[in-house]
């Protein structure tokens, strides 16, 4: 069980955002409590914009935003501290050191981590004397994470914060994100990797086209998880509503794109027996027959009818 | 390697537990202003222009006779314009192409949304440019001494000419560096250091120019700060207020116009 504050860290209300013509977030609402929140879209859906109203360097064109309860605008002063910062890309002088800017920004919060620590811990002790401008694209990103959590803040935006990494420093991310939350530190986390917010996340929020389209436990957006999906290939244009009749009440099923099948429901040996005979009865060979659980891709795809990485 | 066990919920104690607050606000300014020293110095770029040129100026000058530099040692009439030079390098080149790329990679940003408030950060680059003009004046005047150099005038008034000169080239740099792009600062304000070192009256006396262009130049504010410096160390004038009013309307515009056109990111 999860504890819920009276004051979720994060409250949207309404959020409107728009640069000249073009309406970034339309009418956003979002409210993240204690623990992991993901905001999972694709591009363009206007997670970052979301992002940096609450950490105050937009201004709201209408809505309210609150962050740990304060206008990140108005009172963005008593909000700097208890909040710490990943950007998605720089933020650190280009002749800098790794060491050197992470003992900067701990000599600008009242109660900083032990940075000799949190070097070793974020793999970043290799930089040596290297200038950031010729860390690599990782070690960068790695240095971003450590400048946002040094503060020992409350509260952790961190936005897309494995966008090419490989799979060993996604890993020592993930498990970083993990020892916070354990730790007490909320974290609001955008990505467009389905399987980071899955791993990571209490509650989901998906974005499309500046809303949020649905928001929930991952277990909640996949129905439970008790719900698991069956997909295989046939020629195109078979009589799905045949084979919803053959399959017990609560299925569903369809053609997803030409040739490509999904049935969704208790996926068990006699279901699995049930489309496979059904396939049989009008002449077809099912191929690529797979089950898997129900993923956050599939609401995401659902909800939106887009990729999430597109 | 951290362990820890738990579920978010419950007493915060690992140690990654919240525990944030500012830094007193002294620290955090003393802190960026030694961080921002640190990159300048740091920076070959930024040494050729605020050490290697001055110097090379002040040098290679004094001991050749390639300016007519009027009456008197060429050392007293180039050590003033040397000075100013060096004001207008660090204050306003070194400041806005450093502050441009700053800018441009995401640093203002990023500081912004930390305990420093973006006051503290300005004093900061303030402080920071404050220091490297005290170590550019050590250097310069021990070399010029060295070269023979007699300065008359009171310190008070030189060092009113240099603060001021000081607030009017960093106004003028942040207004470059918050409103143009970070390559156009870079070329626009390194074009600028060159005019001005050619056409403000830094090694070249203005009244080699013609009349007409002479009272425009004299308008500059390098022209106003070498001059005013230069009435004073070498001829030892008094209070120079026509100077010190022109370097006053430069600070007052040219801050103004940073503080409202400046954009962060």
């Amino acid at each position: 069980m999860r504890s819920e504050p009276v004051v979720p860290v994060v409250h949207v209300q309404a959020l409107v955002k728009r640069y000249g013509a073009k309406t970034a977030v339309d009418g956003l609402d979002l409210v993240a409590r204690a623990g992991v929140t993901a905001v999972l879209g694709p591009n363009g859906a206007g997670k970052t914009t979301t992002v940096e109203t609450c950490e105050g360097y937009r201004k709201p064109d209408a809505g309210t935003v609150r962050v740990l309860g304060l206008d990140p605008v108005r009172q963005s002063a008593e909000l700097r501290p208890r909040i710490g910062v990943m950007l998605q890309s720089g933020g650190v002088y280009s002749g800098a050191r790794a060491d050197e800017m992470l003992r900067h920004v701990a000599k600008l919060h009242a109660h900083p981590l032990d940075v000799d620590a949190l070097i070793e811990r974020l793999g970043l002790g290799g930089c040596g004397r290297t200038s950031y401008r010729r860390l690599s694209g990782g070690q960068q990103q790695r240095l971003a994470l450590a400048m946002a959590v040094v503060g020992r803040p409350e509260l952790v935006f961190l936005d897309e914060p494995t966008a090419g990494l490989d799979p060993q420093a996604r890993r020592a991310t993930w498990d970083l994100v993990r020892d916070l939350r354990a730790d007490g530190v909320s974290v609001i986390l955008t990505t467009h990797y389905m399987e980071e917010a899955e791993q990571l996340a209490d509650d989901v929020a998906i974005l499309d086209a500046g809303r949020v389209v649905v928001q929930g436990t991952p277990e909640e957006l996949c129905r439970g998880g008790a719900e698991n999906t069956l997909r295989f290939t046939g020629r195109p244009g078979l009589d799905v509503a045949s084979l919803l009749k053959a399959l017990p009440a609560d299925s569903s099923a369809a053609e997803l794109t030409p040739g490509s099948y999904r049935v969704v429901g208790e996926i068990d040996p006699q279901l699995l027996a049930t489309v496979t005979s059904w396939c049989a009865q009008h002449g077809v060979m099912p191929d690529r027959i797979s089950v898997e659980r129900h993923t956050l891709e599939d609401v995401f795809l659902e909800l939106t009818g887009k990729e999430l990485r597109s | 390697m951290t362990l820890t066990t738990g579920t978010g919920t419950g007493a915060a104690t690992g140690a990654y537990a919240p525990r944030p607050g500012a830094a007193p606000l002294p620290r955090m300014i003393a802190a960026q202003a030694a961080l921002e020293t640190r990159m300048l110095l740091r920076n070959g770029e930024q040494l050729l222009l605020t050490v290697v040129i001055p110097t090379l100026l002040l040098v290679l000058f004094s001991s050749v006779d390639i300016v007519d530099t009027g009456a008197g040692e060429a050392v007293d009439f180039l050590t003033p314009g040397v000075l100013a030079l060096a004001v207008m390098s660090t204050a306003f080149t070194g400041q806005a192409i450093a502050t441009g790329f700053e800018r441009r990679y995401g640093v203002l940003k990023r500081l912004a949304s930390s305990p420093l408030p973006r006051w503290g950060l300005m004093a900061a680059k303030t402080a920071s440019v404050l220091v490297t003009e005290v170590l550019q004046v050590v250097l310069l005047t021990a070399i010029a001494f060295a070269l023979g150099w007699s300065p008359h005038g009171d310190p008070v008034t030189v060092l009113a000419l240099l603060v001021l000169g000081t607030a009017a080239f960093s106004g003028l740099g942040l207004l470059m560096a918050g409103t143009l792009k970070a390559e156009a600062t870079l070329a626009a304000a390194n074009l600028v250091f060159l005019l001005l070192l050619v056409g403000g009256g830094v090694i070249v006396p203005l009244d080699k120019f013609p009349p007409g262009t002479q009272d425009v130049l004299g308008l500059l504010p390098v022209s106003a700060l070498s001059d005013g410096l230069r009435d004073v160390l070498q001829h030892g004038a008094g209070v120079p207020w026509g100077d010190l009013g022109i370097l006053a309307g430069w600070a007052v515009v040219a801050l103004a116009a940073a503080g409202k056109f400046f954009r962060w990111e």
